[in-house]
């Protein structure tokens, strides 16, 4: 490369950096923010490995092979396996590493904030999320209307409890039931819900069906569905939560489901998380939820770019 | 001729992949993923025989087949109504493009123009401009020194009709340099 090429390349980084500082300080301000909340509510700060040898299996989600084991999806196991130690309330802000998510939403490395507590389940961890972002509103100045993409959103509680069932009643074409079994369900999310919920105030969507549940619990009086819910603001999906599955055998069983799946698509099947499963045994009933904190912060800098809120996007190292 | 299939994670605006037989462009690119759900690649894709545009949404595991292209020097001849003529310089052979298939490149084609063809499966599809072309201006006002109303720049016209704004001092029968990507006025080519 030329040396007046490579100048020029220099001259857009510092470009495109200087105009993100606004942006940088406002996401460094949040941070703070999370951090004193959880500090004033007595959750333990943790940080877990981020090499670990057995990411969960899910069925969408691509782990970074990393010196013979890999890079964490997220914190989500080891977590646990503090909190099955009798730790009632942590917390954890982490990058998170997943192979070839890019979008406008999505980089391959992203930072979550994960938080978990024993004795709630999920109804008590949805108003704690809404008292995190109004706490952050607040810190950030932002006086409980936020405006966003051309919307001014109201963040005062309770937010809209909306269950799954009851989007697809609204926005989509068909019922939750046949996107089911056409295998429609993430499209229809993505291309005809996700984009209406949380406009003029925040959505709890919640409800899952039982085939979705991931690592959440089912409803005791209504095993068809999860007691699992997802925070959507301005369209943008946020966080995802559950009241934890503490029964090993069942967490096994999807486990099991879950590696069948990677296989059948060809996709590679990770080793099964023994020491996780060892300790659900003894895991209390808690809640816990990750949120996208670089989602979160492009809610406040109010853009629909990712990249506005790290200093390097991936195509830029 | 053993081409690598494209995954859907190789999606992205700009790549040209086949469907049913038929070259497509990817014009616009969207990747998404709701929830923990599957990852989705939505795409609007342009048809690059018939310039149809259609929007299509697709899944890890689905695969394509990459629309080779290829390009053959060619002569421009004449266009007649809705036909482009066009003489590859090697084999003589003739190949038509229509109207829309050549687009605003023919404010750039003079006769005789020597242009690359695109061809897919032997049948020409579009034309691969050159970046800069020369042309000559065959309609100018003349400068008046002083005449400063117009501000900066003046409406010409060139051999093929096409009219753009140029410098004050550009006059008729110069020649002139034009970026076919922009339209836009380059420089004054000295004759």
């Amino acid at each position: 490369m030329s040396l007046v090429s490579r100048t020029s390349l220099c001259s857009d980084e510092l470009k495109g950096l200087a105009k993100k500082r606004r942006h940088l300080w406002l996401r460094a301000r949040m941070v703070q923010i999370i951090r004193n909340f959880f500090a004033e509510r007595d959750y333990l700060e943790i940080e877990t490995p981020q090499l670990i040898p057995a990411p969960p299996p899910e069925p969408h989600i691509e782990a970074i092979a990393a010196d013979g084991g890999y890079l964490h999806t997220s914190p989500e196991l080891y977590m646990k396996r503090v909190l099955a130690a009798g730790y009632p309330k942590i917390f954890q802000i982490a990058k998170c590493f997943r192979s070839g998510e890019r979008g406008n939403l999505h980089l391959p490395e992203f930072t979550l904030l994960e938080w978990y507590r024993s004795q709630i389940g999920y109804k008590t961890l949805m108003e704690e999320c809404e008292s995190l972002i109004l706490h952050v509103s607040d810190g950030l100045g932002k006086n409980r209307a936020i405006h966003y993409q051309g919307r001014f959103i109201s963040l005062d509680t309770p937010w809209d409890r909306v269950t799954v069932e009851e989007s697809f009643d609204r926005f989509a074409p068909i019922s939750l039931e046949r996107a089911l079994e056409n295998g429609r369900f993430d499209e229809i999310m993505a291309q005809e819900i996700e984009p209406n919920l949380g406009l003029e105030r925040p959505v709890l969507l919640c409800d899952y069906p039982a085939c979705l549940a991931s690592l959440a619990r089912l409803k005791a009086r209504d095993p068809g569905y999860a007691e699992r819910f997802e925070v959507y603001i301005g369209g943008l999906e946020l966080a995802n939560g559950f009241s934890e599955l503490t029964d090993p055998l069942e967490q096994i069983s999807r486990f099991e489901r879950d590696r069948q799946v990677r296989q059948a698509k060809g996709k590679p099947v990770y080793p099964m998380p023994e020491k996780f499963l060892v300790a659900l045994q003894h895991m209390p009933e808690a809640a816990g939820i990750a949120l996208g904190l670089d989602r979160l912060a492009m809610l406040f800098i109010n853009t629909n770019v990712i990249d506005d809120v790290v200093p390097f996007p991936p195509e830029e190292l | 001729m053993e081409n690598r299939l494209y995954n859907a994670s190789d999606l992205r605006k700009g790549l040209k992949i086949q469907i049913d037989n038929e070259p497509y462009a990817i014009t616009e690119f969207q990747f998404s993923k709701p929830g923990k759900g599957q990852s989705l690649y939505r795409c609007r894709l342009k048809n690059m025989i018939t310039g149809m545009t259609m929007d299509r949404t697709y899944r890890s595991g689905d695969t394509f087949e990459p629309a080779v292209m290829e390009e053959r020097r060619t002569q421009f001849l004449y266009s007649q109504e809705n036909e482009y003529c066009f003489m590859d310089t090697e084999t003589y052979e003739q190949s038509f493009l229509t109207a829309e298939q050549v687009g605003d490149a023919k404010n750039f084609l003079i006769d005789n123009l020597e242009i690359d063809i695109l061809f897919f499966d032997n049948q020409a599809i579009g034309i691969t401009l050159p970046n800069f072309v020369d042309m000559r201006v065959t309609k100018a006002d003349p400068w008046a020194k002083g005449d400063s109303v117009a501000g900066d720049s003046k409406p010409i016209t060139v051999e093929t009709g096409y009219t753009l704004r140029v410098p004050p001092f550009i006059q008729e029968n110069d020649r002139i340099t034009i970026d076919t990507r922009t339209g836009e006025y380059v420089t004054r080519v000295k004759d």
